[in-house]
């Protein structure tokens, strides 16, 4: 467009002075006149957005090589892994590792620090989870009733597109695995590796898979937003309730009604498989609510 | 062993910088799948089983499923959108 109009510039002065006039003198020339003056502010300025795109990708990469080498050059100066001179093998984790069995009973120590030394930590993790859920939920349903014939129309069509064989003779199969797997890491989580995040996340992903294959009307028979509700606040409660017994009792020496059995049984560590149970349950209900308020945008 | 944690970090540096690199978004979902998959298998490696656990489960299944459903619901959009 810029090499069109100098070419038609040229012409118009060409036809006015004999000899042949620079580009330059062109351009000065007719700079007062004003339609050429917007086109010329017009290319001027794509030029510059040009240029602009330019400057921001080259900035970009040299930005992004400096980051990646500056993390690069802290990562080389931390302590290599596994090293027992390390800055994190002080007297905390010595004695974790040391009275962590005899204190918690516990034989998984992750579980036994977690829900034991330090569970009014996850108190605060569960109930964060639980205010952002409650928070985005808030959110969506606001404008429900606006939305509630659309949902209706929708439902009929998102259920055809759901029946589909293979994905359910599947479902079939695996789904009952998964959960009884996601119950076995959640009971065994203070004697093996696991615990209730883990196990209420594969129990989440089984009940995921168990909608995507039946559908929302079989999945509403058993898991509906009035027991998603119930569920999430009770075991919310009991763990806060539970939870403060023992700190209670903790704090002013008397002695905890609650047994802490043999090491290495199912029913032993006193609280940590209830609490367990109760993570397991909640991190299960809100994994379940995170998908379906990404696909219908209702739990 | 120490050589097979190698090799799957190698394979977790290809499939971080494919994601980058694809244009199309659900082949990258997909490589993003699988670096959570290899991932797991290297917390396995360095004696982490419980957080191996939590990666297959989040990483690679809860997460894609939420990506797949956005994706559909964009293509879905962008269907309305041309009609």
């Amino acid at each position: 467009m810029f090499e069109g109009l100098i070419n038609f510039v040229d012409g118009v002065s060409s036809a006015d002075n004999t000899h042949k006039p620079s580009k330059k003198k062109v351009k000065k020339y007719h700079h007062h006149e004003k339609t050429i003056t917007e086109r010329l502010e017009d290319d001027v300025l794509n030029q510059k957005s040009d240029s602009f795109d330019k400057f921001y990708s080259v900035v970009a990469i040299i930005m992004a090589i400096i980051i990646i080498g500056s993390l690069l050059f802290t990562v080389s100066f931390l302590p290599s892994f596994g090293d027992p001179t390390n800055p994190a093998n002080n007297i905390v984790s010595e004695k974790y590792i040391v009275e962590g069995v005899k204190d918690t009973h516990a034989i998984n120590l992750v579980a036994g620090m977690i829900l034991d030394y330090r569970a009014f930590d996850t108190l605060g993790e569960s109930t964060v989870l639980f205010i952002a859920a409650s928070a985005v939920i808030i959110l969506l349903f606001a404008n429900k009733t606006k939305k509630e014939h659309e949902a209706e129309e929708k439902e009929e069509q998102k259920y055809e597109n759901k029946n589909d064989p293979i994905l359910r003779h599947g479902a079939l199969l695996i789904v009952p695995a998964i959960l009884v797997y996601g119950i076995y890491v959640v009971l065994n989580g203070h004697i093996s590796p696991g615990g209730g995040f883990s196990g209420g996340a594969i129990m989440g992903a089984a009940i995921i898979l168990y909608n995507l294959a039946f559908g929302d009307k079989s999945t509403s028979e058993f898991f509906s937003f009035k027991i998603y509700k119930r569920i999430i606040i009770s075991a919310l409660m009991f763990y806060a309730i539970s939870k403060s017994y023992s700190f209670y009792t903790g704090a002013n020496q008397i002695h905890s009604i609650i047994p802490k059995g043999v090491p290495g049984n199912i029913l032993s560590s006193g609280l940590i498989l209830p609490l367990n149970i109760c993570v397991g349950i909640v991190v299960c209900c809100t994994m379940f609510g995170f998908y379906s308020l990404f696909d219908r945008e209702e739990i | 062993m120490i050589y097979t944690v190698y090799i799957l970090i190698a394979f977790l540096l290809i499939c971080a910088i494919s994601v980058c690199l694809v244009d199309n978004l659900l082949v990258s979902l997909i490589i993003f799948t699988a670096y959570s998959l290899v991932m797991s298998v290297i917390w396995l490696f360095i004696e982490s089983p419980d957080l191996a656990i939590t990666e297959a489960a989040v990483g690679a299944g809860v997460t894609s499923i939420l990506f797949f459903i956005t994706l559909l619901k964009v293509d879905k959009m962008k269907d309305e959108a041309g009609d």
